[in-house]
């Protein structure tokens, strides 16, 4: 789950990460008047969306007077902020954040991140800051430094200096970098992250070090045990498929194609998507329905595909190994019955009972376009959506 | 031979009176399974299947010798339960749980690692379908009839795709030494590589099959390992062609973030190591069947 970046500041700071001054506004009146309690002549205005990328995207500008402010602000609340993160679509500004603009002297680049390698939690930083780390480690590799914190006893002082000295960072400021590590670090592991990402951290003109930026993402499996950050969970930034499955316990990615799938296991839902692609077609989503996969739970995937307007064609594919296939099909059939499905479905069953399930799907009188092996589930359904509707009596025969 | 598990494997089952460790340890054991013993704290005295349920995994340990253990534990308490299992003495492990945290994983690995290599515990999932040996064993919540006995080693970090690519085999009459899956988890118990070295040394193994997908380092780990160190012939599929960048895959380990985390990325690298990769789901038991042919 990602939060914005006021809230990541916040959390930040509250573990001795030091942050400008800067205030939370739900509209332009609000922004002004925030600008004006800061104080100060200079103000960093902020969209505030779950994206990178803000700045170049004209998420991000500086105002000197609370004029500019309005102006600006009216510009952004309630459009979209397109940026190279966030897909044509874009995502909804519904507050900014307002912040005490500070003279930089240097940007520094710093993350922490759940390194699969070593299993660990690792610290990566570079000289570079403001820059991507994408871009950082595909144009200045030799300038990121990166140490792994032993779970056991936690990030040690050294390793902060170590990274301070790497960075040439004045050894006036070695103290307050370590403070700074060591809280990105505390914060990371209180409450469950799995990115923190500072970017950047800054060293001002008078010798501070300040988090400029601040993203970070949890872990979706430890959220039972963080309330206070579950409740940071902005729908307004996600897509609205994936907010409408997640609240039913599904797992859903939404994409560009037409194809709906709706399979049962992750694994297989991707080799599905795959194959389909293989096959000439373009898959209109991932959509992981469970091992269960009880009547329920089809019938939901099945409104869930739907709502997507792009999808001409359904592909139901599932590997039944527990559960059976017949029960699988009287799934398949009950959702058909409820939901009003006026595009073509192609069922694939496998597994436990294969037999009785497909003569399910034959007595239900349903439209069905039954499939045994997955080249054939994806080769009929990139056929049924190509050759439209108006052809689906002919391959209803065939098959 | 098979590895990890066979017939004689004394298995316990932690969390074994909820309802689906009740229904897989009835499947377990219908399948053959040497399952000797629960584990439920609290609910030490009770019987699950006709089997003894204990308190803790070190009573479980003392009073049936189990070697092995099936975590069917929820989220929140399996990273214990696990550690309970490494302390315990139990030699192999097998956690099902889905759901468990990034963090609490890595709390088990460090763990698992004060002991020294001799006693250190083997673990394999979280968030997988668990591990058979056809015919010997099955440890896990796969159904045991879609794998033939024979001689092909499979890993896979997917359940039901897994189930697809043993389905597939059967289809053209080839068994398979033992499947263990290694789960879909970001932080998991053993590697493609730990595994790869297993079968590697099992001689009743012939030619290793290894399903992955996009997002992790394993896959290009296990490349470099084949090169160096694996003589039988190895096949593997990558799913996750289509998937987006940036995006989680159902599994929270799949996830493209990284250079040569991309599913086309993977495929290159197995290939540049010499391994035959299918070049769809469709085919995983055609591209086996052919690599067989012409060792043979």
């Amino acid at each position: 789950m990602d939060i914005h970046e006021y809230q990541a500041k916040e959390i930040l700071a509250n573990f001795g990460v030091d942050i400008p001054p800067g205030a939370l506004a739900y509209s332009p009146e609000q922004a002004a008047y925030r600008a004006r309690e800061l104080g100060g002549e200079c103000w960093v205005v902020k969209a505030q969306v779950h994206a990178g990328g803000r700045g170049k995207a004209g998420g991000v500008k500086l105002c000197r007077s609370d004029n500019e402010i309005f102006t600006i602000c009216e510009s952004l609340f309630g459009h979209k902020l397109v940026t190279h993160q966030t897909g044509a679509e874009g995502k909804g500004i519904y507050r900014v954040y307002v912040e005490a603009a500070v003279p930089i002297e240097r940007e520094i680049y710093l993350g922490l991140v759940l390194d699969r390698t070593s299993q660990r939690v690792m610290i990566v930083a570079s000289a570079e800051g403001g820059m991507e780390i994408e871009d950082i480690s595909a144009e200045r590799p030799d300038s990121i430094v990166r140490a792994t914190v032993e779970p056991a006893v936690g990030l040690q002082d050294f390793q902060c200096r170590q990274i301070a000295f790497k960075l040439g960072i004045d050894p006036a400021l070695t103290q307050s970098m370590v403070r700074t590590l060591k809280g990105a670090y505390r914060a990371f592991r209180e409450y469950d992250a799995t990115m923190v990402e500072i970017n950047p951290l800054v060293i001002t003109g008078d010798n501070r070090i300040l988090a400029l930026d601040a993203k970070m993402t949890f872990d979706d499996n430890a959220l039972f045990r963080h309330p206070n950050i579950s409740e940071l969970r902005d729908k307004s930034q996600e897509d609205p498929r994936e907010s409408r499955a997640a609240d039913r316990g599904l797992s859903y990615v939404g994409l560009e194609g037409n194809i709906g799938c709706i399979v049962n296991g992750a694994g297989l839902a991707m080799a599905t998507m795959d194959t389909i692609k293989l096959a000439g077609g373009e898959p209109a989503n991932f959509l992981d329905i469970g091992g269960g996969a009880t009547p329920e739970r089809v019938t939901k995937a099945f409104r869930l595909v739907l709502s997507d307007g792009n999808v001409q064609t359904v592909l139901v594919n599932i590997f039944a190994g527990i559960n059976r296939c017949d029960w699988v099909a009287e799934g398949v059939v009950q959702a058909l019955r409820q939901v009003s499905v006026n595009v073509p479905v192609i069922v694939r069953l496998a597994g436990t009972n294969v037999e009785a399930g497909q003569k399910i799907l034959a007595k239900s009188g349903l439209p069905i376009i039954r499939a045994t092996t997955l080249n054939e589930a994806a080769e009929r359904s990139v056929a049924a959506w190509k050759s439209g509707n108006s052809d689906l009596k002919k391959l209803r025969a065939v098959t | 031979m098979s590895i990890l598990i066979d017939q004689d494997t004394r298995v316990i089952v932690q969390g074994i009176t909820g309802k689906m460790a009740r229904f897989h340890t009835a499947d377990m054991l219908a399948y053959g399974t040497n399952v000797v013993a629960g584990v439920v704290p609290g609910k030490g005295g009770q019987t699950v299947e006709g089997l003894p349920v204990f308190d803790t995994v070190e009573q479980a340990v003392a009073q049936t010798n189990a070697e092995a253990s099936l975590v069917f534990v929820p989220p929140p308490f399996a990273a214990d339960s696990i550690m309970e299992a490494a302390d315990a003495g139990i030699k192999y492990c097998v956690c099902i749980t889905d759901g468990i945290p990034a963090q609490d994983m890595i709390q088990v690995k460090r763990y698992m690692y004060r002991y020294p290599k001799d006693r250190r515990m083997v673990l394999t999932g979280p968030n997988c379908a668990g591990t058979i040996s056809p015919g010997k064993a099955l440890l896990g919540i796969m159904p045991g009839h879609i794998y033939l006995p024979g001689h092909v080693g499979i890993i896979g970090r997917s359940g039901t795709l897994g189930y697809e690519a043993a389905a597939q085999l059967k289809a053209h009459g080839i068994g398979v030494s033992t499947s263990v899956g290694i789960g879909g988890d970001p932080i998991n118990g053993s590697s493609f590589k730990d595994l790869l070295q297993r079968f590697e040394e099992d001689c009743d193994t012939h030619i290793i099959c290894m399903i992955g997908e996009i997002g992790g380092p394993q896959e290009a780990e296990a490349a470099a390992y084949i090169c160096d160190h694996v003589r039988k012939p190895v096949v593997a599929y990558v799913a996750g062609l289509t998937a987006p960048k940036g995006r989680t895959m159902g599994h929270a380990g799949a996830i493209i973030s990284a250079f040569g985390e991309s599913a086309s990325e993977k495929v290159e690298i197995l290939s540049a190591a010499g391994v035959k990769v299918a070049p769809n789901p469709a085919v995983i038991g055609d591209t086996i069947a052919d690599v067989l042919k012409e060792v043979a």
